[in-house]
């Protein structure tokens, strides 16, 4: 029975075994080792993720010169606070104002800035989220995600590829002008830099 | 390539259902298999782009009925076989190895 030639999902206890085939068969063959597989799940796990994305947007709030710089070269930008790499080697920042808010997607699969957000959600990557973000953005916001976007706000949505990535950089939140960098960033939520949220209140 | 995947637009795909905190992986083997994605990219065996490809040559009732990381052990696996890193007869002789050293 071929597996590439035909169209069923293999049972799931058939899927792990073919994985740990897999891994066994590049481990003997020299490829790598299973601790260097085990480093980049923990690097993924615990080490990369939205905070970092949150640190940038924080500094843009708080640093106009940087923020300049983040909306003209957003990937040279973003490296400055050490995040680059894999998945995030073309960034793009899109930036909410009272007039414009911006979505990202990524209708023909899952693409996603890694150094700033780490690994998407699972609902990022499921049919019913990259299907409707572009034929019914307004009422995907409403219904999915509680943000409704005022009719006299245009929505702009960007469709991520493998190579261009964006984040969004969300509206300052009122009452937060003695903030420091630091506490603007626990505002920053990970939905707010995709684009189906926004930053958090300012907490009284 | 206007296969499955291309689901912009498309409509009746039912709810988003977004929760907001889950866990990144939910099963040991979509570790793994994620791992040997970006390890198989770092070592040079391929280009992003062919497994890129060879999510999109899935059929289409196996690519919406499956999961997402189910896509990425197709398409590693493939991608694998497709530059005679490995062959299918290997990963089936191996998996029945395994499997018998479990039972």
């Amino acid at each position: 029975m071929s597996r590439h030639g035909h169209n069923h999902s293999p049972s799931p206890s058939q899927l792990s075994l073919r994985v740990k085939a897999l891994e066994s068969l590049l481990v003997e063959k020299g490829y790598f080792e299973s601790a260097a597989l085990d480093r980049i799940v923990e690097t993924f796990e615990h080490k990369v993720g939205p905070r970092n994305g949150a640190k940038v947007i924080a500094k843009a709030w708080v640093d106009p010169a940087y923020k300049q710089r983040l909306l003209a070269d957003s990937t040279a930008a973003i490296a400055e606070l050490g995040y680059s790499g894999a998945q995030g080697e073309d960034m793009v920042v899109v930036e909410n104002t009272p007039t414009v808010h911006n979505l990202v997607v990524c209708t023909l699969c899952s693409c996603y800035p890694w150094p700033t957000l780490g690994l998407p959600p699972t609902w990022y990557k499921m049919p019913p989220f990259r299907s409707r973000a572009v034929i019914d953005p307004r009422g995907l916001l409403k219904d999915e995600f509680d943000l409704e976007i005022a009719a006299n706000v245009q929505l702009r949505v960007w469709d991520s590829n493998a190579e261009l990535r964006y984040l969004v950089m969300p509206m300052r939140p009122a009452g937060t002008e003695g903030y420091s960098e630091e506490q603007l960033a626990e505002l920053v939520t990970r939905d707010s830099m995709i684009g189906v949220g926004l930053a958090l209140a300012a907490t009284a | 390539m206007n296969g499955a995947h291309d689901l912009g637009g498309m409509h009746g795909l039912g709810p988003v259902n977004p929760y907001p905190e889950e866990p990144l992986f939910h099963e040991e083997w979509e570790r793994r298999i994620f791992a040997m994605y970006v390890a198989t990219l770092f070592v040079g065996i391929y280009a992003i782009d062919e497994l890129r490809k060879n999510i999109e040559v899935m059929h289409p009732t196996h690519y919406l009925d499956s999961t997402y990381y189910e896509h990425w052990a197709y398409c590693v696996e493939k991608s694998l076989i497709d530059r005679d890193v490995i062959s299918e007869a290997q990963v089936l002789e191996r998996m029945n190895q395994l499997a018998g050293e479990a039972a």
